[in-house]
């Protein structure tokens, strides 16, 4: 199950974040719950769009060290993980998210390609809860080329 | 604008105290005080900058201040505005004194700090950006600055040895700061063997949570006059602008950025739109400054300032950096406190705290750190959810 509903679909092959988009405007927002930040949207009807699968990575990092709640750490123990920040092609819009495992730095740079996935964040007992999660593209889900 | 006078500044040493936050604020209020040679009984206005993490005295900060002096049935204000905080609580009391409501005021904030990252509050709270970020993607604040700090290495060029430099920089500056947390003197190794938290930056990098408190005492120029001060630091600038639709940069703690597609421009970003409100208030241009005083959450986040306050022009701030030009003794001293590298962050008394410096400068009271000769200086910080602040302060 998606770790928070009504941010992406879990369509296995085609995952989608769910935006926002200002009709007559056409400016774009993500989550939609956040739109309004545009002062031309004023008015505006906003619709529920799905935003691009792929884009360009604009910047990345990393997490050495664990982050606080509500951040779940996987597993038993902590393993650092790669953030990427990717600019969508249509929308210009650059959104976060942990890229995939088995990605490191050195395996980036920006400007690179990269498309949407869907991963597990963490997992109890009776469910696997999962995110968006952004890989080079031609990688797969686990990270092997 | 009109200006206004500062008579008085005080804080309370930055660290790790442990103690109540109450106590840092009384202390740097009293040392105002005295420093502006003024009564607390003739405090008419008390403005305070809330802590969010110091539980319901926190958040009405101004009436805990004034308890703790005493009670003296002049009007309180107590604002929260992320690290713009102090800022915000200085316009407060400036538009009392402006509009004639009060002649002179009290401006405080105070915080003591949990150990490690700053966490959103307690609760599953699905529509709250800051919740959201870390639990879907674990974006800590540093995540962000490190997304920063890799921009500028792809962009500009920059290494990870001018980061470091800033923060040597900065160490050099806060040794001679009795404020400061931190007084070593770092080098570039000591930076390099410092453990990596957010690549590229280490952790010697990145801006501590502290505890700490800062206060002033402000007035009309008049009411200033009227004490036999006749040449005070001035209150001429004050910036607590939201960001301008689109700004491209993705800013702390949101997922994502502004789309641009429909507006179209990404030059403007937010803490370009802080520092031009502050100096159109002030009359004055980056040419003016004699020094400045700006956020440094990460050491590259330094750099992104020098820009953005158009002391250089975008991506050449490393080349400032080396040549010396914002070292003590340099063209345009930057941070010649030590910055939150040698301080760490108190959120509410921080923006304040940049405030007391500006003015012990412009005092040329500032000891080994002093700045020759200023005569102009500015400060500048950025928050979480649009908020951010910039003064400038002339005499």
């Amino acid at each position: 199950m998606a770790a928070v509903e009504g941010l992406f679909t879990l369509d296995s092959d085609e995952p989608r974040l769910i935006g926002g988009r200002a009709r007559s405007r056409g400016s774009y927002f993500f989550p939609k719950s956040l739109a309004g930040s545009d002062p031309a949207c004023l008015g505006d009807e906003i619709e529920e769009v799905l935003l691009s699968r792929t884009g360009e990575l604009w910047s990345y990092t990393t997490g050495e060290y664990a982050p606080p709640a509500p951040y779940v750490i996987p597993g038993d123990e902590f393993e650092p993980y790669v953030v990427a920040a990717v600019r969508l092609a249509e929308e210009n819009l650059v959104v976060l998210g942990q890229v995939v495992e088995g990605v490191s730095v050195e395996d980036l740079s920006v400007g690179m390609e990269m498309e949407l996935v869907i991963d597990v964040l963490y997992s109890d007992e009776e469910h696997d809860y999962l995110v968006w999660k952004w890989a080079p593209v031609g990688t797969s889900e686990n990270g092997e080329q | 604008m009109d200006d206004i006078a500062i008579l008085g500044v005080g804080m309370h040493p930055w660290g790790k105290w442990g103690r109540n936050f109450v106590e840092y604020g009384e202390k740097a209020a009293r040392d105002a005080l005295t420093d502006a040679e003024v009564g607390w009984d003739e405090i008419q206005f008390v403005s305070g900058a809330n802590s969010v993490r110091c539980g319901y005295p926190g958040y009405v900060s101004a009436s805990t201040f004034a308890n703790a002096l005493g009670f003296t049935g002049c009007q309180l204000a107590s604002s929260y505005a992320a690290c713009a905080s102090g800022a915000t609580a200085l316009s407060i009391a400036r538009a009392q004194i402006l509009s004639g409501v009060c002649d002179v005021a009290l401006v405080v904030g105070a915080e003591s700090t949990p150990k490690g990252f700053f966490a959103p509050n307690a609760g599953e709270r699905h529509e709250d950006p800051d919740w959201l970020r870390f639990h879907l993607v674990g974006a800590t604040n540093p995540t962000y600055f490190a997304l920063y700090a890799r921009r500028r290495m792809e962009l500009y060029g920059d290494t990870s040895e001018d980061f470091a430099a800033v923060k040597v920089k900065n160490s050099r500056h806060g040794v001679f700061n009795p404020n400061a947390r931190y007084t070593k003197e770092y080098d570039v190794d000591d930076i390099a063997n410092s453990p990596m938290v957010a690549d590229p930056l280490r952790l010697l990098e990145i801006c501590a949570t502290s505890d700490g408190g800062a206060a002033l005492v402000v007035s009309s120029l008049e009411w200033a006059a009227s004490r036999g001060v006749d040449n005070p630091v001035r209150v001429s600038g004050i910036s607590t602008v939201s960001p301008t639709y689109p700004n491209s940069v993705i800013e702390l703690p949101y997922l994502a950025s502004d789309s641009w597609a429909a507006a179209g421009d990404e030059t403007m970003t937010f803490k370009d739109n802080i520092a031009a409100r502050a100096y159109e208030e002030a009359s004055v241009s980056p040419e003016d400054l004699d020094f400045a005083e700006v956020y440094d959450l990460s050491s590259a986040y330094e750099l992104d300032w020098y820009e953005h306050i158009g002391l250089c022009e975008r991506g050449d701030a490393a080349k400032l950096l080396r040549a010396g030009d914002t070292a003590l003794g340099g063209r345009i001293p930057v941070n010649p406190s030590g910055g939150l590298g040698a301080f760490g962050e108190a959120v509410p008394a921080q923006a304040i705290a940049q405030v007391c410096e500006m003015v012990w400068q412009l005092r040329g009271e500032a000891g080994h750190r002093q700045v020759e000769g200023a005569k102009v200086g500015l400060s500048i910080n950025h928050g979480m959810f649009g908020h951010g602040s910039s003064v400038i302060c002339t005499r």
